[in-house]
């Protein structure tokens, strides 16, 4: 498989079969954010030190800085502005919202991109897991505090 | 813009290699494509090849004599298999502290060992661990072992034509009795190491002497550091702070770091030896 020049790359992207052609070298956050308009994702580093890109490809939280269009082919991609398609994400945003977990919200998509992955994960879900499941996803406001607060109480509750 | 193949069998890789002999590997490219960035050159359209769809570059193979880590395997696979954690787990220990989640579902052990950066957060535990590389090229396969491979800060002996194309660990038994990762970073997690070390001891079972003793150091020199008179002299003696003591007071003679923006050279060479200091903690 060669991708040369403008290269046609299909994949779902949240929940949608989604075909796109553009270079094959693009970062994915370009993709996303210039080339689709999904603005939810933010680029905050660009080198893989902040989280705030995070995605998930085929489940897994991935940073989309550090990916090239051509890797989405034949994956399944889910962003923020599809989280509210599950029953998990709805209870994420909720509790974000109810807890105040948000203060600038630049972090807060991909926090909850995070913690979408780690709650399908299913597994028991500590304080302590959940600040090392998002410990790779830098917040300047909160203290954390209440994003861990978010994410217990979505963890705690079941699905509706 | 820069071509892009992605390669479904090594075979595949290679023939694309020798076709495009400038071409770029990328594995998770989680090094390679904020290097590209960094150093942006408008001429530079050398394309890349991507493993991530080699199936056989993304195996464990548990062998009778040797484990095989596929060099497409992620830290966090690493981090999170049963065997490697209960046979080697310096190694994933040091898995567990690359970058954070994100960055460890993607960054490969394959990419680390390439990049061959001073501060690679594998590469202290491999050298203890003895790994070997093993290359493969139309030609034919070699096996290097990790020292030898890994030649300066970001050189390495890959030739123009090779694919590193896993990672082979010798193992070991009885198990070393102890096994340890300590690394020293910024903050706990999405930190480049300031220093990093990696010490495997085996001692006697009767009476705790140590007989074998390895240690590697990282981010405190061009490469990984290893302290022959160091682990000489732990043998034949009980593994106790004081002997701890007397090994690393050795060891600052042995690094070479450097100041950069994470820490002082001087700060290197006095915390990186008495990381040792924490082998006996729990």
């Amino acid at each position: 498989m060669s991708r040369d020049h403008q290269a046609t790359i299909r994949f779902m992207l949240n929940g949608e079969p989604t075909e796109c052609t553009c270079p094959p070298d693009m970062r994915v956050i370009d993709l996303l954010r210039e080339a689709m308009g999904l603005t939810g994702t933010k680029e905050g580093c660009g080198t893989g030190e902040c989280g705030a890109c995070t995605i998930l490809l085929d489940g897994i939280p991935r940073l989309s800085c550090l990916m090239v269009a051509a890797q989405l082919h034949e994956r399944r991609i889910e962003t923020v502005e599809g989280i509210e398609r599950s029953a998990e994400g709805r209870k994420l945003v909720d509790a974000f919202v109810e807890h105040g977990a948000v203060q600038c919200g630049f972090c807060t998509p991909a926090m909850e991109m995070t913690a979408l992955a780690l709650l399908r994960s299913r597994n028991p879900l500590d304080r302590k897991a959940i600040r090392a499941a998002l410990s790779g996803n830098l917040c300047r406001c909160t203290g954390y505090v209440k994003i861990v607060d978010a994410v217990e109480r979505a963890a705690a509750e079941p699905l509706s | 813009m820069r071509a892009i193949f992605i390669p479904e069998s090594i075979e595949e890789a290679l023939s694309i290699r020798n076709a495009y002999p400038q071409a770029l590997w990328m594995a998770g490219g989680t090094d390679l494509l904020v290097q590209l960035r960094v150093r942006v050159h408008p001429e530079d359209d050398r394309p890349l090849i991507l493993l991530e769809r080699v199936a056989s570059l993304a195996r464990i193979d548990i062998h009778e004599d040797e484990i095989c880590i596929g060099s497409c395997i992620s830290f966090n696979q690493i981090a999170s298999d049963p065997l490697l954690t209960a046979e080697v787990p310096v190694l994933t220990q040091a898995a567990s502290t690359v970058g954070g989640p994100a960055l460890r579902n993607m960054a490969t052990i394959g990419g680390n060992v390439c990049t061959a950066s001073p501060g690679g957060d594998s590469l202290p535990a491999l050298y203890v661990l003895d790994a070997s590389v093993e290359l493969v090229s139309t030609s034919g396969t070699r096996r290097l072992p990790l020292s030898e491979f890994l030649t300066g800060p970001r050189k390495t002996a890959l030739l123009p034509d090779e694919l590193l194309t896993s990672i082979v660990i010798p193992r070991r038994r009885p198990l070393w009795t102890l096994q340890r990762y300590e690394k020293i970073g910024k903050r706990k997690a999405l930190a480049i190491a300031v220093a990093s070390m990696a010490a495997v001891i085996r001692t006697d079972a009767a009476c705790g002497i140590v007989e074998e003793a390895h240690f590697a150091w990282g981010s405190v020199g061009p490469t990984v550091i290893r302290c022959p008179p160091a682990e000489e002299a732990l043998i034949g003696r009980p593994l106790t702070q004081d002997a701890l003591r007397s090994a690393a007071q050795i060891v600052p003679s042995w690094v070479h770091p450097i100041d950069d923006i994470r820490a002082s050279a001087e700060y290197r060479r006095t915390v990186g030896p008495r990381l040792l200091l924490r082998l006996l903690d729990p």
